[in-house]
């Protein structure tokens, strides 16, 4: 039974901030970043991400799942213990996503030594810059909850180039 | 007589979405359909009436892979229109920023999209199992295209940096300076995978293609030269419209690019590499030459070695950029609007992209005209396609697939990524 209250000193909300839903991971980034956590968000580019999982030893993802359940449906899934589920994380260019950077780094021995992705069912992929009701509620409640889970504040720490959290990241 | 109909049915999620329909009767094809779907996105239109100096940021979103083609190409155009000027130091800075998209670009395609076909794998996954120092490597080379864009464009994806005129803040010359080792590693490891790449298994394939490109006497071309071909065709980037005509055909929403006498024609690496090899670094020809290339390749399955090669040049292209980087400055070059008619044409990873616009006397854009490349491949992708199914006639359906596949990734048109979830079905009479 993987550990429900995994610890995390480092936060990828992966997502494109234009695609309503598909902005969930990039909306909480910002969030933790604003009460200090070590936050970024991130567009999915697969090849970009495998390359990220080298700045933390602990990890957590969060990106908008598209798998039929209720929106704002969540799961917790520890990628250490075994490959994400298959098209339940929407791609990004050249279908090099989510799935594509965790089962690239598990290949190559660049998983860092904890990994867990927080999948947020999303309502809404279409143009816009705002979250789905169901969405940004469970959102906002998933926040408090990576709050006391985060090892704390990284002073001083600047996310890099075009990873910033915001509406306006990439 | 047998009738075979292949259908290859959704090539969905990148910049656009196609589809492949052959039907043979006999030893001969009846219909041969290479299908672009994609809706319209009517740039030029949403162009109209803005200002022009938005043209490089709005023109950009058309492509997350080469949008520093985009930018490059509408900042000429408007900078032509409006009698700006770009520096020496401008430019230099603009060549380097285009080096990290090839880069990025190539080894992508290359390394990810195209290699599985010669290695018999299915997808890019499977790849890193079965490869790993390949993919290690190819992982590290497009993080070094990432780099040079994020340093020089403020972002790998889509430059907030870049601006008509040049950009708003130059780098500075350390964080340009600390480029170079990297690049250095590059170089190397480029010629390395095209050696490696150079031992794999190539259907035997070649075509008379015309090939279409940049030409310039001084240097490799990326961001200027005349419009040339290997037919004799020279002309200036603003006699681009009556050198080319596009049409529309049902099957496709992309319009269709051919020479003003009807003949389809290639844009890209092969073309860039045949029409300009003279001017690539002698290591750059070196490689080809190991490679088993000459000054011409005329077989389409080997561009994925032409890319690395030019992957090469562009690592070695950014070390020679950054060694003699001198910070613009200013930054960039104003100037005020005035009416006017201006052309861009670079040469993005995938081949040439042209923009034309008309600027009204207040800067705003009365006209815009956009050919990217894959449009002007398109006719010639369905000239190799027939070509591949006429001479693999002999392969059952899996195989036949595969190879359409392998000839449409070739091209490395934007639809590429897409191949790996083609549905075939094989109708037999």
């Amino acid at each position: 039974m993987p550990d429900p209250r995994p610890a995390f000193s480092l936060f990828i909300g992966v997502g494109h901030p234009f695609r309503r839903d598909d902005a969930v991971g990039p909306w909480m980034a910002e969030r933790l970043a604003l009460a200090g956590c070590r936050a970024l968000a991130h567009t999915g580019d697969g090849a970009d991400l495998v390359g990220r999982f080298g700045m933390a030893d602990d990890i957590l993802i969060a990106d908008a799942t598209q798998s039929g359940a209720p929106p704002g449906h969540i799961r917790l899934i520890d990628a250490r213990a075994a490959p994400l589920p298959d098209r339940t994380f929407r791609n990004s260019t050249h279908e090099f996503g989510l799935a594509f950077a965790v089962e690239t780094a598990r290949a190559l021995g660049l998983l860092p030594r904890s990994l867990w992705v927080l999948g947020i069912e999303g309502q809404d992929f279409g143009f816009g810059e705002t979250l789905s009701p169901p969405v940004a509620r469970a959102a906002e409640a998933r926040v408090e909850w990576l709050l006391d889970r985060h090892d704390g504040p990284a002073r001083g720490w600047q996310p890099p180039p075009g990873s910033r959290p915001g509406k306006k990241s990439p | 007589m047998t009738e075979r109909t292949i259908k290859l049915d959704l090539l969905a999620r990148v910049e656009g979405e196609g589809a492949l329909y052959v039907k043979l009767r006999g030893q001969k094809i009846e219909t041969l359909e290479f299908r672009i779907f994609e809706p319209p996105r009517f740039f030029e239109a949403l162009l109209r009436g803005r200002p022009a100096t938005d043209a490089p940021d709005i023109t950009s979103r058309i492509c997350g892979i080469c949008p520093v083609a985009y930018v490059m190409s509408a900042s000429q155009a408007v900078e032509q229109a409006l009698g700006i000027a770009i520096p020496p130091e401008i430019r230099a800075l603009r060549r380097l920023i285009y080096c990290g998209e090839w880069i990025q670009s190539h080894v992508l395609h290359a390394a990810m999209l195209h290699a599985p076909d010669f290695l018999g794998l299915p997808d890019a996954m499977e790849i890193a199992r079965a490869e790993p120092d390949l993919v290690r490597t190819a992982l590290r080379l497009k993080k070094l295209g990432n780099t040079l864009m994020e340093v020089i464009g403020g972002r790998a994806v889509h430059p907030v940096n870049t601006r008509v005129g040049g950009f708003y803040r130059a780098p500075d010359a350390d964080r340009i300076a600390a480029l170079v080792p990297e690049l250095e590693w590059g170089a190397g490891a480029a010629r390395d995978m095209a050696l490696a790449f150079s031992r794999f298994e190539f259907p035997d394939d070649a075509a008379d293609y015309t090939f279409v490109s940049l030409v310039n006497p001084d240097e490799y071309p990326i961001l200027e030269g005349r419009i040339g071909s290997n037919r004799g065709l020279d002309i200036g980037i603003d006699a681009f419209s009556g050198s080319v005509r596009e049409s529309q055909v049902a099957h496709s929403n992309a319009l269709l690019a051919h020479l003003a006498d009807g003949t389809p024609y290639m844009v890209g690496p092969l073309a860039r590499y045949a029409n300009n090899h003279d001017r690539l670094p002698e290591a750059c020809r070196r490689t080809a030459r190991e490679a088993g290339l000459g000054p011409v390749e005329r077989n389409p399955f080997k561009s994925i070695l032409v890319r690395m090669i030019e992957v090469q040049f562009a690592c070695l292209e950014a070390l020679r950029l950054a060694r003699s980087y001198v910070v613009p400055s200013p930054a960039c070059v104003e100037a005020p609007p005035r009416a006017g008619e201006g052309f861009g044409c670079t040469e993005a990873p995938r081949g040439i992209c042209h923009h034309s616009y008309v600027i009204d006397h207040d800067g705003t854009l009365v006209s815009a005209s956009i050919v990217p490349p894959t449009s002007q491949n398109q006719p010639q992708i369905e000239a190799d396609l027939a070509r591949v199914v006429l001479s693999s006639l002999d392969l059952d359906d899996d195989a036949l697939r595969q190879r359409c596949e392998q000839a449409i990734r070739n091209y490395d048109p934007c639809i590429s990524c897409a191949t790996h979830f083609l549905k075939l079905t094989v109708v037999r009479a």
